[in-house]
């Protein structure tokens, strides 16, 4: 206590009740002290050293803004804390899968892996890059084509129906039984596994086109059922949250509804359905199980999303992994499998990019 | 500025886009394009054309995709696609018309034989081994590469009722070998599958007394233990786990310890004669169309030199085909699988044992029974 | 005609409008019809199961046998999810909307937007590769002093593969999902409603509690619903990290099943009842999704909605 008021004898008037700013530092290293001292009691390990410490930091420096600054300043203090700790919490995981990719998949980005096929390459193949030491041959080519084609599709399927689904649902159908059943069917929707979905998609062109029709574009149906939900219940979001002024104002000077939607509301929360929609492709592209039942399994390059088997690059991950193009030395199947991870979170960040850059165009200015 | 900025991103990526669609090559290996001259002729005399689908065991996908590669350098103009979806997703689309063919760890049963004959004619489907593989029973266990065991030591081992490595029970078998205490961490298969099935069909007849299930595709719930997916995932925890053991697919395992399966009164090295050998021995399915050539392998055989885990896997061809064209093109590529040079690239891609001279030409004269349906 | 542009250009403007309504109204008709569908090709093909010879059920005992540990493995699965995914994506948005510098933030929300790109199949390799051998050393510590509580029974799996892992995977698999959802309507909360919450003199907290959390809730909902079917249905992730076995409380131990990585898991090699058998539990899985959901309804209708366009 004595502490305590010499401190604030020194401090002016503003400042009272208020920490100087070097407290939390003081804190910080107290505590991991602290941490080291009870981690080293139960078996020291760094991890658990780290843990102790922060937990002791938080609980501390709340503590301590509590018997200084009061209650509220202390749960402020805490909730930041909490705030942090969540983003560093995530971020591991988040950092360790990354990194696992990077450190796996960059040695094997080639000029092979990008611009050739698996067409002809056997395990004999892969044998002699083991024994031999020769470079890794065949590459992920067929199965950049066929993602682009089959998401290219799928979203071309989704973005629409979805859009106006949600316009639907936010702008027509306020307080309609049908709304409230869309809305209820959508929630259900997200909540198909995608390998029903993609049985229910080869099902489906199998009725219309005989047996076993497998083609890129039942892939991109089926990866639609996934899409759509998504894609309807962030626009329904982002449109909820746009203003009612708006929209009055643009009724006021006597615009038409439709032109209201389309050149008011929509562009306001361009970002935000953009954000949905990048989020939504990314939900489809790293899926495996529907594109295993529907596009069946190529080696070779394929154009034609209506006609012929296509890979793409989750499928292609996924056999790589798992069948190995040789048993007996998998390696090489396992770095075109990392490579190909790699090259798809690359691709997502590009189309990120690019949405971004498109929905900047549209969006209003707004402070943030 | 800004503007200039993305504009620039925008055209790198688009250029990156254009290129990387532009210069795709299907050549990956760097050998000249088939059909220059250098490929011998198919030997069925002319090459023949168009597109063969078929869907099956994943257990014969690297098998497959050497055949597919030796089979289109011989016939440029010809396709052949699999889809490694499964034994029984295979089996399934088959029968329903999906694919020409069906690659399938175990052989058509009566009933799906029945309903071959709506999509194949009056005389149904017939059975071709055409990929054979012994199973290994591999452990990591110190640096010990090989163990004696009997099959109800094996079947004890994976029931869980022998927990650790230097049990009476395994090292009276394997005198010499100095055997840690380590625990048994038993690992099976979390999927359905052929590989499953032929293991446990081999305890249920070669271990009954220990061994009172019956043969399936997926291990029995009562012995749960720690289990991976797929021939890689059990091969890798296995190899990442002291004292564990698995069974998988011998080109599989790489340098983990082998049992020797006593056969008889001698144990048995896992080698591809010792499978084929065991696929010599076995008995033909009963009741069966002559150009069926299903096979019940003998897992208690006595035979010397026989190793009786082992996986067949099969293809399912149609005994008629709607037209010429199809008929030709799976004779030629069923030919050439069965052919001395389709198991040799068989063996050197995917490890598999190859098919005996004998049961080589009985395949050959099967699948040459297939014609043009009337 | 040409008389009255006005009136032309208005009644252009009707047709716009009707077509246009007339459009969304059509997409909005086709969510139901699509979902029908899919439940129409599970019921379908699911039938010869139920009224099936118990014996031939896999298991032996009957398809509610069959089906009931793993619809509450993967109960359980999704629940851990949630409860370590719910409060740390909103925590996380919260932190990229509020509290990280604005330069920083912007780097941070991309950076979360890719994690939710990569394949499933990257994060189950990652858990069975990474995450489960680091966590099979807290297990065993777990089983040791804490394996009185039933949850923590020993003996803790030696690969880490348990379905406390899968829930892990998952968690981080549906944090991008929830984060990304919400940190944008975060972003939208109006600014007159923040600047006058700090101007009474509330600290950062208070603002967000008052003037942001309200205002965001039912989009939390919705990012927490789209996180949940994510979970529920999750297949190739939980199949590669689960070490499948018999339903079992404890969390460390191998066992437990989910059911979309049993129909992944088995659906390859299934034929005739054992395929139908597994239709009919995508069906049970579909019954789940849509329970779950309207429980959610109800919580949400219990608060009145917040939106714009009231």
């Amino acid at each position: 206590m004595a502490v305590d008021q010499s401190i604030q004898r020194r401090q002016s008037q503003l400042t009272r009740g208020k920490l100087p700013s070097y407290a939390v530092w003081v804190v910080l290293a107290a505590s991991v002290v602290l941490g080291a001292a009870l981690s080293a009691l139960i078996g020291f390990s760094v991890v658990g050293w780290a843990i102790i410490s922060a937990v002791v930091f938080v609980l501390a420096a709340t503590l301590v803004t509590a018997m200084a600054e009061g209650g509220r300043k202390a749960t402020d203090r805490l909730v930041t804390y909490l705030v942090y700790g969540a983003f560093i919490l995530a971020l591991l995981p988040l950092v360790s899968v990354l990194w696992t990719v990077l450190e796996r998949g960059l040695p094997g980005l080639s000029h092979n892996f990008f611009f050739t096929s698996m067409n002809g390459v056997t395990g004999a193949v892969d044998n002699r890059v083991v024994e031999e030491g020769t470079p890794v041959l065949g590459g992920a080519y067929h199965a950049i084509i066929g993602t682009l084609q089959i998401t290219f599709w799928a979203t071309l399927i989704s973005v629409p129906i979805g859009l106006l689904t949600a316009v639907y649902l936010v702008e027509y159908g306020q307080g309609r039984s049908l709304t409230k059943a869309i809305t209820f069917f959508v929630d259900v929707m997200t909540g198909i596994p995608s390998i029903v979905a993609g049985l229910f998609a080869a099902a489906l062109f199998g009725l219309l086109l005989g047996p076993g029709t497998r083609m890129g574009f039942v892939a991109a149906v089926a990866l639609s059922v996934l899409m759509i939900p998504v894609v309807v219940r962030s626009t329904e979001e982002m449109l909820k949250i746009v203003p009612n002024e708006l929209r009055e104002a643009s009724y006021a000077l006597g615009v038409r509804k439709w032109r209201t939607i389309t050149r008011v509301v929509i562009p306001t929360a361009i970002s935000g359905i953009a954000s949905g929609v990048t989020l939504s492709i990314a939900r489809v592209i790293g899926e495996t199980a529907p594109i295993l039942v529907t596009a069946g399994f190529a080696t070779s390059i394929n154009w034609g999303v209506f006609s012929g088997w296509m890979s793409s690059l989750p499928t292609y991950i996924y056999y790589q992994i798992l069948t190995p193009t040789s048993p007996t030395s998998p390696d090489p199947s396992t770095q075109r499998a990392w490579a190909a991870a790699l090259l798809l979170i690359v691709m997502v960040m590009i189309l990120n990019l690019v949405a971004r850059f498109i929905a900047g165009l549209f969006a209003p200015k707004t402070s943030r | 500025m800004k503007a200039l900025r993305f504009g620039r991103a925008a055209a790198v990526i688009s250029v990156a886009a254009l290129a990387l669609t532009a210069c795709g090559s299907d050549n990956a290996t760097g050998e000249p394009a088939p059909g220059n001259g250098s490929a011998a002729p198919s030997e069925m005399g002319a090459a023949v054309s168009g597109t063969l689908t078929g869907i099956g065991a994943s257990s014969q996908n690297s098998a497959m995709e050497a055949w597919r590669a030796g089979f289109q350098s011989l016939n440029p103009d010809a396709m052949v696609q699999y889809s490694p979806d499964g034994s029984g997703a295979g089996r399934k689309a088959f029968l329903s018309g999906g694919a020409q063919f069906a690659g399938s760890d175990a052989y058509l049963s009566e009933e799906e034989l029945t309903s071959a004959m709506e999509v194949c004619g009056p005389d149904g489907a017939i059975d071709i081994p055409a990929y054979i593989s012994p199973i290994a029973i591999a452990f990591n266990v110190g640096d010990i590469s090989g163990l004696n065991l009997d099959a109800p030591t094996i079947a004890q081992i994976f029931k869980g009722e022998i927990t650790t490595w230097n049990d009476p029970a395994i090292a009276d078998q394997n005198e010499g070998v100095d055997l840690p205490d380590t625990p048994i961490t038993v690992v099976h298969r979390s999927d359905e599958s052929g590989t499953t099935e032929n293991f446990t069909e081999y305890l249920a007849a070669a271990a009954p007394e220990d061994w009172t299930d019956e043969a399936s595709g997926t291990w029995p719930t009562a012995y749960q233990s720690e289990n991976a997916k797929g021939t890689s995932g059990v091969v890798q925890t296995v190899t990442t786990t002291d004292g564990a053991i698995t069974y998988a697919d011998a080109s599989a395992v790489g340098s983990l310890g082998k049992a020797l399966v006593k056969v008889g009164e001698e144990y048995t090295e896992l080698s591809p004669e010792a499978a084929a050998r065991a696929v010599d021995v076995a008995t033909p399915v009963a009741d069966r169309s002559e150009n069926d050539l299903a096979l019940d392998l003998q897992r208690d055989t006595t035979e010397s030199g026989a190793y009786p885990v082992v996986l067949i896997s099969y293809h399912v061809y149609c005994t008629t085909y709607d037209n010429q064209e199809t008929v030709d093109l799976v004779k030629a590529f069923g030919s050439y699988v069965v052919s001395e040079d389709g198991q040799a690239e068989a063996e050197a891609s995917a490890g598999s044992a190859p098919l005996s001279e004998t049961l080589r030409e009985q395949a050959q004269a099967a699948i040459d029974s297939i014609e043009v349906a009337s | 005609m040409s008389t009255n542009s006005l009136k032309a250009s208005t009644d252009r403007g009707r047709a716009g409008d009707k077509i246009f309504s007339g459009v969304s109204l059509a997409a909005g008709v086709l969510i139901p019809v699509t979902l029908f569908s899919v439940a129409m090709f599970l019921v379908v093909q699911a039938p010869p199961v139920f009224p099936a010879d118990p014996e031939t059920v896999t298991g032996g005992k009957g398809f509610a046998a069959y089906i009931f540990p793993i619809v509450v493995g993967t109960i359980i699965a999704a629940a851990i999810a949630l409860l370590i995914a719910t409060p740390v994506g909103i925590l996380v948005a919260l932190f990229i909307s509020h509290y990280a510098p604005r330069r920083l933030a912007r780097i941070f929300g991309y950076v979360v937007d890719l994690l939710a790109a990569i394949p499933s199949v990257i994060y189950g390799a990652w858990g069975y590769l990474v995450l489960a051998p680091q966590l099979s050393g807290i297990y065993t510590w777990l089983a040791e002093n804490l394996g009185w509580i039933p949850l923590f029974e020993g003996p803790a799996s030696q690969t880490g593969k348990t379905i406390l892992t899968a829930g892990i995977v998952l968690a981080v698999m549906v944090i991008p999902i929830i984060t990304s959802l919400s940190r944008e309507i975060f972003l939208q909360t109006p600014n007159l409603h923040e600047e006058a919450a700090l101007a009474m003199g509330a600290t950062r907290w208070e603002m967000v509690r008052m003037a942001v959390l309200p205002f965001a809730r039912p989009g939390i909902v919705s990012a927490t619903m789209l996180g949940l079917g994510r979970a529920l249905g999750e297949t190739m992730a939980v199949a590669l990290v689960l070490s499948p076995g018999v339903l079992s409380p404890s969390l460390i131990r191998s066992g437990n099943q989910t059911i979309a990585a049993e129909i992944a898991l088995n659906f390859p090699e299934a034929f005739g009842p054992r395929l139908s058998e597994l239709i009919a539990a995508g069906l049970v899985l579909f019954v789940i999704t849509l329970i779950v959901n309207m429980i959610a309804r109800i919580i949400i209708s219990r608060h009145k909605e917040f939106s714009g366009a009231n």
